[in-house]
Order: C-alpha cells, then structure tokens, then sequence
C-alpha cells in the first residue's frame, strides 16, 4: 500500500509530461488553425517523405556502425579485470560530460577545410572535403552515441559467466562455435537496448546535420523549422515518426523476447 | 512533522522572489520604465564603453528594467499575450507598421524630445511610418555581400547574381531565414518582384521559391550566425549578410572583402516606439530624448557597428567609419534599396512553409526538373507503405502480446 502512495507523485508526473504532451501533438496533426479535423497536415508533412527515408537511412547506418565498433570493443572491455574495466567505462563516459553542441563544434573545427585532418590529408595528396556530405553526418552520430551502444553490451557481457564458456571449450567446442552458441545469445539483450538506443536517437535528432552536413538536412531539423510558424504540419511529422519508432520498439521487443525464450 | 516542514518550505519558495523584489524598490528611484529591446543593441559598459542604462539612471534617477528579444515575432506575441507592460520597445521596420496598423503604439510627442532635431531628415519618415508621428530611428543597416578574395573571382562579384553562380558552386551560404533569403531570390526572379511590396501574391512566393530550389545545387549551407565561423575561417566562399556584421568579419580576416549589389538590397531599420500599454510616456519621451543624445547616440553607434540616423553622432565617428561605403553608402545606393513593409499573416505563413520546402528539396531531385513530381510521389508512397506495415505489425504483436498474457493469468511465473 504504501509503496503506491509514494508512486503517485511520479504517475502525475508521467501524466503531465508524458501523456498531456502526446495528447496535443496528437490533437494538432488532426486539425487545422480553427480546430476542424483535417488530414490536410499530413499531406503537407508528405513533402517531406524523402527527407524522412533519408533520416531512417542516416539512422540504420549510424546504428550498424555503432554496432559493428562497440561489439568487439565490449566484447574485450568484459574480459579485462574489475579495476580496468571501470576506468576505460569512465574514459568512454568522459566525452558524455561535455555539452553535446560543443562535441559537435570540435567535429567541425576537426574536418573543416584547411583543418587538421583536411591539412593532413592534402600532405599526403589525398584532396578531398571532408565536411558537408552525409559520411560527415554519419560519422558525428556515430561519435555521439556510441557510448549508448558500449554500455549496454558491455553491462550484458559482463555479466557473463566465463565458467560457461570454459564448459563449452571443455566439450570441445572450437572458438567460433563458442561464439555463436554460448556468448552471442547470451548478449543479445544487450545488443536490443543497445540498438534501440542508438537508432530512436539519431532517427529524430537535429543539429549534427546542421553543422557537419551539408545543404541535405534530416527530419529532426525541419520538425525544428516547421514547428514555430505551423504547429499542425509540425505535430503531424513528428507523430509519424513517433509511429516509425513505436513500430520499431515492438519489433526489436519482439525479436528481444524469442530469442531470450530460445536461450 | 515532515508535512509542516514541506509546507513552510514552500511558502519560503513562494515569499522568495516577493521579499527580493520589495527590496529592490526601495533604493530610492523616483520611478522606473521597462525597456524591451534586441539582444547586445545598446552600449553596455564593456570594454571601457559607456554603459548607457547607468547613465541613464544616475542623470535622471529613474530605474531602467531592460530585457531583451530575440526576434521581432517574439517581441510581438509578448506585448500582446503578456500582462508585462513597457514603456519603450525597439522593433525593425515591418514589425513597426504592423503594430501601428493594430494600434497598438503611442503618437510621441516631439516637444518632449527636443533631441529629435538630430535626427537626419532622410530617416524621419519611411515606408513603416509615413508621417513620422510614432518612431524615432535608432540604427539602420543594409544587406550587402561578404566574400573572400582567395576563394571567389573578385571581378565577378556585382550583385546577388553571384550567389547562383556555377562558378562558387559549393561556397555559397545564405540566410537561413525566409523573408531575407526570399528577398534576394525575389530581385532575381524574371521579371523582378519587388521584395519591398505588401502584396504579395502566393504566386510570386513560389517563383521565389523556385529561384532558391535552383540555387540549391550551388549552395553549401543555409546559415544566419554560423556565417562568422565560415567566413572569417575562409571554409565558404561568399554570403549575403547584414553590413554592420560584415565589417566585423572583415576585421577578423584580412581575406574578406565586400560588395554592395548593384541590384540594391534591403534596408532595415529599427526604431523606438512607445506603446500603448505604457505605464509612463513621460519618462519614456525622456528615455528617447537621452538616446538621441549625440554622445550616448555615439556609444551606441560605436557599439553596435550599424549606421546611425543621429547626424552629430555621425559627424563625431571615427573617420574610417564613417567614409567606409558599407556601413554609410551613399545616397544613391540607398535609393536602390527597398524597406520591408507588413505582410498580412497567411502570405507570412506561406512564405515560411515555402522556405522550408525550399530547404529540404534535393538537389538531384530538383535537377531534373519534370521528374520532380513524380519522384515526390514515389517517395510518399514508400513512406505510407512502411507506415502502414509498421502499425499493422505493431497491433498483430500488442494482440498477441495480450492474448498471451491473458492465457498466462493466474500461473505462477518461475524466476
């Protein structure tokens, strides 16, 4: 009884913060200024669709690659003793510490033209402009949320028995078959939170594309520019890619569940 | 126990601000304005400037509460939906004639402001204010093009012509906001519109913004304050910006040089008005009085970087100011150049969806020209399928979810 009581302060705050808000979004993409029902907001936000399978193209990217580098690196980091292992967790949370706007300034200063890189690049006879295309976006979302992806894992692979793949090697089992049937189930739970929280992230953030992109900006930016002089148009964008990520969250949820039933 | 102590906590919270603000009054003003103006727009004592507020409040021992906005849209919604009053706002030309037409400003009375005759005549009545009765020009300014003499052919820069040119493809910025990019795409446009006109047609929007779409493939960014890093760390080419900041760039980077485009630009200026929710117009008549003082006129002058419509001000600037052609251009070319005028709300609306679209076309798309549409609706299509695959998949999954927990009721889950 009383462990509810202490749960109501947080259930109004879910209330006001949470559902209020979904409500109105929900509200403003189904009328217009007058307050009539209309589904003229969402042919309005249809201009946009190339912009939206551009920002979920960005994402799946972003998100593999996340998943290709802070797999091993987890991998490796769950090996280490207790005491190593806290201090390189700490090192891949330093950079979290820092403002995310100021991160993505030094991205800038890093691959603009006559910068360090650029500079480096040209020395060698390597011409190119680093900055302004999509890999420059890819790679600020990558740097933004790969911790997102590390802790995950590595909270999941640390948890992993290593009598268990001691057993297994003592069956006889070779190195690549120890991973495919001992710690990669074991760390898929990992690898879904991991995932989803990468992916829901980059689909909808705005600002890296601003900066490091060039003229091609992502769905987040035009919510931003939309939003102030239209809030019907803006609400309905944002309610369709609140759908996109649902979809996706009950997918990776689904695919979490079966595979956590098959271990 | 715990409750009683919440709720003085509480009250202590609320009494806070009350008892802190009771404070503040009693430092013996006579009286007191709310000054509303843009941000970093006045003098404030840095640098060994004169800090015109203090100067303000010691001669005439009235307290200046003085806050700030950021666009003139903001100021706007304030004066309207809040219950704040002010006595002086310091909004830009199409905001002004915009407010007048609500009547939402005070006529000022000239004999209280003797310091008027300053004022050079050219700014005493414009487009926003035919007659003059409700503004006093604070600083004007004109757009005018940035660019960096490495990176650009400075023979081929003469005007805003030079913002769609094959050549810079790749170093050209642009602003990042509707009215002023639209502006520009609008002098170009085949026959030109005149950006300065209040009525537009959506017509004319569009070919404005097809203008812009077509300026899209050359174009490296659309920016407003980024342009200082790009230009002065010579990363873009060239730019169309506000005078007063170019001449900042230019003295961050020995590089950068300017052009006034020949086919003219905009003209802005902001004034002080008084409006009608004004406590006292007595103390803001002298407020505006000391502002077009020569010597505070000057500070603020000197502060800012944009032109100043106070003559003796002028007469008392550094001789490199006020000879240079981009801050003061001549007479001649200020004839060139148009004022914006209040546009009603749905053209505004239009232009700014307008922009956005312009924004967040591809360029390849665009390219192609009669394609444009059809790739459009592809896209659309793609995007509808995947939503409605998405929400079929999601209720399959939730009712099977539930039916699965309803079949599991009542069982003991091991852990």
């Amino acid at each position: 009884m009383k462990s509810k009581k202490t749960a109501y302060p947080y259930m109004l705050w879910m209330l006001l913060f949470t559902i209020v808000p979904i409500c109105m979004v929900v509200y403003y993409a189904f009328t217009d200024e007058n307050g009539n029902f209309t589904l003229q907001t969402f042919v309005n936000a249809s201009d946009y669709s190339q912009v939206f399978l551009y920002s979920l193209w960005i994402a799946l990217i972003s998100t593999f690659i996340c998943l290709v580098l802070a797999y091993p690196l987890s991998f490796m980091i769950s090996r280490c003793d207790e005491h190593k292992q806290s201090m390189i967790i700490m090192f891949i949370m330093v950079p979290m510490w820092m403002n995310f706007l100021l991160r993505i300034y030094a991205w800038v200063q890093i691959l603009q033209n006559y910068g360090p890189l650029d500079t480096l690049l040209n020395f060698v006879g390597i011409d190119i402009t680093l900055i302004g295309n999509s890999g420059a976006t890819i790679l600020g979302m990558v740097y933004e949320f790969l911790p997102f992806m590390i802790l995950p894992i590595h909270t999941v692979m640390s948890k992993i028995d290593n009598s268990l793949i001691e057993a297994a090697q003592d069956l006889g089992a070779s190195k690549f078959y120890v991973f495919k049937n001992v710690i990669f189930p074991l760390s898929v739970p990992g690898i879904i939170s991991g995932i989803t929280m990468v992916f829901v992230p980059t689909a909808s953030t705005f600002l890296v594309a601003q900066y490091l992109g060039g003229t091609q900006l992502m769905i987040g930016d035009i919510i931003e520019r939309v939003f102030p002089s239209d809030h019907h148009t803006g609400s309905a964008i944002a309610l369709v890619l609140m759908v996109v990520i649902l979809g996706f969250l009950v997918f990776m949820n689904r695919f979490g569940d079966e595979e956590a039933v098959g271990v | 126990m715990k409750k009683i102590i919440c709720v003085i906590l509480c009250l202590f919270m609320i009494l806070l601000p009350l008892t802190l603000s009771g404070c503040s009054g009693e430092k013996g003003f006579e009286g007191e304005i709310n000054v509303y103006n843009w941000g970093e727009y006045i003098s404030n004592g840095d640098e060994g400037t004169l800090d015109v507020i203090e100067a303000f409040e010691e001669k005439y021992n009235i307290k200046v509460n003085y806050t700030n906005f950021e666009t003139n849209e903001q100021m706007y919604s304030m004066l309207k939906n809040s219950n704040s009053s002010y006595d002086i706002i310091i909004p830009s030309d199409y905001m002004i004639s915009k407010l007048i037409n609500e009547g939402m400003l005070e006529k000022i009375d000239f004999e209280n402001v003797p310091n008027y005759k300053y004022t050079m005549e050219k700014f005493r009545t414009s487009g926003f204010d035919p007659t003059g009765e409700y503004t006093v020009p604070y600083t004007w300014s004109t757009v005018a093009l940035v660019y960096n003499k490495k990176l650009v052919e400075p023979e081929s820069v003469k005007g805003f012509t030079s913002l769609w040119d094959e050549k810079n493809a790749g170093k050209i910025l642009m602003f990042n906001n509707s009215r002023d990019s639209m502006s520009i795409a609008m002098q170009l446009c085949d026959p030109p519109i005149d950006p300065g006109k209040t009525d537009f047609t959506f017509e004319d929007i569009n070919r404005a913004t097809d203008k812009l779409v077509e300026q899209k493939k050359y174009l490296k960014k659309y920016v407003m304050d980024q342009v200082f890093t790009e230009m002065e760390g010579s990363q873009a080419g060239i730019a169309p910006y506000y005078s007063g900041d170019i001449y900042t760039m230019m003295q961050n980077n020995a590089d950068l040089t300017y052009c006034l485009p020949q086919e003219g630009s905009n003209l802005f200026i902001d004034a002080m008005c008084i409006p009608t929710s004004c406590q006292n117009k007595e103390y803001a008549e002298l407020f505006i009085n000391f502002m077009c003082d020569p010597e505070i006129a000057l500070a603020n002058a000197e502060y800012i970087g944009y032109g100043t419509p106070n003559q003796a001000a002028y007469e008392m600037l550094d001789d490199e100011i006020k000879n240079c052609e981009l801050i003061y251009p001549s007479d001649e070319y200020l004839e060139k150049c148009y004022t914006f005028s209040n546009i009603p709300n749905d053209v505004y609306l239009y232009m700014q969806e307008q922009f956005v679209k312009a924004c967040s076309s591809s360029a390849e798309i665009s390219d192609v020209g009669e394609e444009d549409s059809e790739s459009d609706i592809i896209y659309t299509i793609i995007v509808c399928i995947l939503l409605a695959v998405i929400i079929i998949a999601t209720i399959t999954m939730l009712t099977l979810n539930i039916i699965k927990a309803v079949k599991n009721r009542g069982r003991i889950q091991k852990s």
